[in-house]
């Protein structure tokens, strides 16, 4: 191994990424682009959901309760409907998601301490929001109720009691995301992808340029080794993927507030690794595309696909049937985003995490195998 | 064979590319029947002219009719009345040669009662008659050459013109081809080759070299080696021959000095006289001369007499 | 004939594509200090043959010895001593001129001092020597071309193989290029290069024929001409139609072709078929300035080997 030869190859990679406005681009702001688009893009939150609400009592008490939903920050009150034709056409034309119907009856029955029902009729064209915004309006209610129940035991005197009658208390605690942000679930994923997408995109193009601009045919004329041209090209390919990992993962903790709660060593160690899986595969991808374009398209199918859908990314993998599963555990990024999740979220040693560094372990080892292979210096 | 109106006349034709000026107020005329060379290195110019003269680049200045047609304010009248057959030849390989034949016909618009003719012609003069059902990439490339030919005249334009038509090709299948043209050219076809070959520009009746934009020089072959050349040239076999370049680059008349494979060629303005005077001159050096004749110059060398002196005159305005 | 000391030896090489002989059984020596050219028009195989040298492709049969080692078996033994400069050589069109000196230099192993000198006495050789800051893909045509043998002459190599260096390039450069070769030659170096341009042929000291993969002739370019048998006469006319037509049935004729400022034809006996010619032409009245004997060119050698079939002085 000639260190003189890798380092001219490593520097004259270097020198065209930075004069190639494209790979600049990738470099820079992709994954700035990716970090704020999945970021702020991808949201399991509810926020802002457009209802509509139709009074029949108009009582004080009717619009106290609507008082409750307009102040949730969860709905925004967005018609007064008159009556039901109202109300429907504005759920057809997708003006709200929800709307809420309060019974002529409503105060009459509150004031003789009955029961009472509140309509909700929701929009579930688009069963995510639906589910969730069924659950918020009867949160909404159920407070509103635990309002008029405490106001009722006050005024005939027994609000001491109150509290302790009420039948079942559920105590949710939410771990490690307590606020139920999706972004703290997302975010860490995002360094996982642009990682992936960045990492083999741009080295998918390496080898592939020299042989379409023709400049492989005299290289492989000269005294350089395969595995020179190999570490000299991934070098700087390494290095800039490394800062930015680090780049996107200051980002999040800085900008999006995500956690970090395990080790910088860790952080690192696995990094190392996913980028000798993400590199070996690109530089696979370009010696065997032999054009560009065929090597980008390989290697966009081969990560941005699978890392997007398998990985445990947006969709919980114990929740796909079990021979998907059974397809992502050959896939390095799931072992990655497991281990990228847990030093944000979780902060679990190394010693927990040693299956998944294992299985990265074994995959780095493997692909940086296979890619070596791959480059011969023949032109047959 | 030369008779009647110029069929392309070119005055000052100028084509400019921001800053960069490509073609430098250009002036020829070129006979029907006659074959026209455009000579010059890649990058002089060459394509640039063609393509105004095909009426697919507007010219920045100048004027050019092709054909009687000004190619600036008609150029699509301009491409019924010419052929054109670019360098490698532009076939679809995947297509058989009748199928290549049926398209070009239908791109230049041959009526369709006109075309099974055409086509036949064009199969006969290119020796492909029992071979239309022939894949044209199984083709050698002298066939391809001749069906491309086929292919570019089958609206029996006036004009037709060749970009660099035998670059790389076998010297048997170039002469045949040649001899095709020449049948046309006999027909009054005007036929325009663009060509970096210096030894391809033998096959024309005339030519003009072009240099940085600009002709330096123009008349056919035979003329050009003749009067265009600064001085006369000089074949010396010596020994030793590196000190020999040497010596003989500042030796006194001596226009450049050059090594070709054993021999130096040496440009002198005066043959005769520099043979005496070098005889000496070496000799008295201590080298030992073999022979000194008087040999022809070839068209690349009168090409680099004259850009020489051309560049010296007037630097290049062009970005380089 | 086998020279001891050849710097190149090609034996017996043959290379088959699908469809094509490329190349078939070629043999021939390149001494040091030579300068040998591979001259065939296209798919004659000479690209297939210069790759096979520069060990980036294994021939089917056949042996080759490159600067005394065998390629074949050991191509990366020889890389040191081989320059190598395909038709699309390596240049970086986004690196500058100094940038691509530096990276073959460092490839080479060559020491930055060494490296430096190197590169300045060749740049000024080519004339690029204010370009250095220069990125590669701002040159013109010819300066590219220079600029690829200035990075493959930045080792000193023992054997130069050039696969049609000075295609399109202006004829100025053309020389400077070639100027630039023959002062190579006094360091012993072997330098092999292809051509198209059958005229550039008579710049080499031996030249190679090939034709289909086979080879022609090798020879000196001198020798060559005279195994033509007979002789080539040049007849100037303003009407070559004319010419030819009257000519048709002269006797002693065995080609005649047309070009541009006239006729010219191989005949058997050049003294005694010129005044039969000219009495021929004065009589029917055809137009003609000039008759004379010239020398043949290589284009007429090759054309009278693959029609005729002569066979050549084999090495």
């Amino acid at each position: 191994m000639n260190w003189r030869r890798l380092a001219a190859m490593a520097h004259k990679e270097l020198i065209q990424i930075f004069r190639d406005p494209r790979s600049l681009l990738v470099v820079v702001a992709m994954p700035i682009l990716l970090m704020f688009a999945y970021g702020y893009g991808i949201s399991f939150d509810i926020k802002h959901v457009p209802i509509c609400v139709l009074d029949r009592d108009a009582s004080q008490q009717s619009q106290d309760l609507l008082k409750h939903f307009q102040a949730s920050e969860y709905f925004r009150v967005v018609k007064v409907a008159n009556n039901y034709r109202e109300l429907n056409a504005a759920i057809d034309a997708g003006r709200c998601q929800l709307a809420v119907v309060i019974p002529w009856d409503f105060s009459r029955k509150l004031a003789a301490g009955g029961k009472v029902e509140v309509q909700a009729i929701v929009d579930a064209s688009d069963n995510n929001t639906a589910n969730v915004s069924m659950s918020y309006s009867e949160a909404v209610i159920r407070g509103y109720s635990q309002q008029v129940q405490l106001e009722w035991l006050q005024r005939h005197g027994l609000a001491g009691a109150s509290t302790a009658s009420a039948p079942i208390r559920v105590d949710a605690r939410t771990w490690f995301n307590e606020n139920l942000e999706s972004s703290a679930g997302i975010v860490p994923g995002v360094v996982v992808m642009v990682m992936a997408v960045v990492g083999t995109f741009l080295t998918s193009l390496t080898i592939a340029r020299e042989w379409e601009r023709g400049t492989m045919e005299q290289l492989i004329s000269t005294p350089v080794t395969s595995m020179e041209v190999m570490l000299g090209k991934l070098a700087p390919y390494f290095v800039i993927g490394m800062l930015d990992t680090t780049l996107c993962a200051v980002l999040g903790v800085l900008w999006f507030d995500v956690p970090f709660r395990g080790r910088w060593s860790v952080f690192f160690l696995s990094s190392t690794l996913f980028l000798i899986v993400v590199l070996s595969l690109g530089y696979f991808f370009s010696v065997v595309g032999k054009s560009q374009m065929a090597a980008n398209q390989m290697a966009m199918l081969a990560t941005f696909l699978p890392t997007f859908l398998l990985s445990g990314f947006i969709f919980p993998i114990d929740q796909m049937p079990v021979p998907v599963q059974v397809i992502s555990w050959v896939l390095p990024a799931r072992y990655f985003m497991t281990i990228i999740r847990s030093v944000f979220l979780k902060g679990t040693s190394l010693a927990q995490l040693q299956t998944n560094l294992l299985a990265l372990g074994v995959f780095a080892a493997l692909l940086a195998l296979l890619a070596t292979r791959a480059f011969h210096k023949r032109l047959d | 064979m030369t008779n009647g109106d110029p069929s392309v006349v070119v005055r000052d034709l100028v084509k400019r590319f921001g800053d960069f000026v490509a073609v430098d107020h250009i002036s020829l005329e070129a006979q029907r029947g006659e074959i026209f060379g455009f000579l010059g290195p890649n990058g002089a110019g060459k394509s640039t002219t063609i393509r105004m003269l095909c009426g697919l680049l507007h010219p920045t200045s100048g004027h050019a009719t092709v054909a009687g047609i000004d190619v600036a304010r008609e150029p699509e009248k301009v491409r019924q009345q010419i052929g054109y057959m670019s360098q490698k030849f532009s076939l679809y390989n995947d297509l058989r040669v009748i199928e290549n034949l049926r398209f070009f016909g239908g791109m230049y618009k041959v009526s369709s009662s006109a075309l099974p003719e055409r086509i036949r012609w064009a199969l006969d003069m290119a020796g492909l008659t029992d071979r239309e059902s022939a894949i044209t990439g199984t083709l050698a490339t002298g066939w391809k050459q001749r069906l491309a030919l086929g292919c570019a005249v089958l609206h029996r334009p006036p004009i037709l013109f060749l970009d660099e038509p035998t670059s790389g090709v076998d010297p048997i299948s170039r002469r045949q081809f040649w001899e095709l043209i020449h049948r046309m050219a006999g027909e009054g076809v005007t036929v325009f080759v663009t060509t970096h070959y210096m030894d391809e520009a033998e096959y024309c009746n005339r030519l003009v070299l072009i240099y940085r934009g600009q002709i330096v020089a123009s008349g056919s072959p035979t003329e050009l080696k003749q009067r265009a050349m600064k001085g006369e040239l000089l074949l010396v076999e010596c020994e030793p021959l590196g000190p020999a370049l040497e010596t003989l680059k500042s030796a006194p008349g001596v226009m450049d000095a050059a090594v070709f494979g054993d021999a130096l060629h040496l440009v002198v303005p005066e043959a005769s006289e520099a043979v005496h005077t070098l005889n000496s001159y070496l000799s008295e050096r201590g080298i030992r001369v073999k022979k000194i004749e008087t040999i022809r110059p070839s068209l690349e060398d009168v090409f680099v007499s004259l850009t020489t002196t051309h560049a010296q005159s007037a630097p290049d305005r062009r970005p380089q | 004939m086998t020279e001891p000391n050849a710097a190149i030896r090609a034996s017996e090489l043959t290379k088959r594509f699908p469809g094509v002989l490329a190349v078939d059984r070629l043999s021939f020596d390149v001494s040091p200090g030579e300068i040998f050219g591979l001259v065939g028009p296209d798919g004659a195989g000479k690209t297939t043959t210069l790759r096979m040298l520069a060990g980036v492709l294994a021939p089917d049969s056949g042996s080759a010895l490159v600067a005394g080692i065998d390629i074949i078996r050991s191509p990366e033994g020889a890389r040191h001593a081989i320059s190598y400069m395909p038709q699309r050589f390596g240049l970086y069109d986004d690196l500058t001129v100094y940038e691509n000196i530096r990276f073959y230099g460092d490839i080479f192993g060559i020491r930055p001092v060494q490296r430096e000198q190197r590169a300045q006495r060749l740049l000024a050789a080519a004339g690029l020597g204010e370009f250095r800051a220069r990125l590669a893909g701002k040159l013109s045509g010819g300066m590219k071309q220079k600029l690829g043998l200035v990075c493959a002459l930045i080792h000193t190599p023992k054997v130069i193989l050039l696969d049609e260096p000075t295609n399109g390039v202006d004829p100025v450069s053309r020389r400077e290029f070639w100027a630039i070769l023959y002062s190579l030659l006094a360091e012993g170096v072997a330098i092999l290069t292809s051509t198209a341009y059958l005229d550039e042929a008579e710049r080499c000291h031996r030249v190679a024929l090939l034709h289909q993969g086979r080879l022609l002739f090798c020879d000196t370019p001198a020798a060559l001409k005279q195994n033509l048998p007979g002789a080539v006469i040049s007849i100037v006319s303003a009407d070559p139609r004319q010419v030819r037509e009257t000519l048709e049935k002269a006797e002693g004729i065995s080609s005649l072709v047309l070009v541009g400022s006239g006729v010219h034809l191989v005949v058997d006996d050049a003294a005694r078929r010129i005044p039969e010619l000219r009495a021929r032409l004065e009589g029917s009245g055809a137009s003609f300035e000039v008759i004379e004997q010239i020398t043949p060119t290589i284009e007429d050698l090759f054309v009278a080997a693959v029609q005729g079939g002569i066979a050549g002085k084999q090495p």
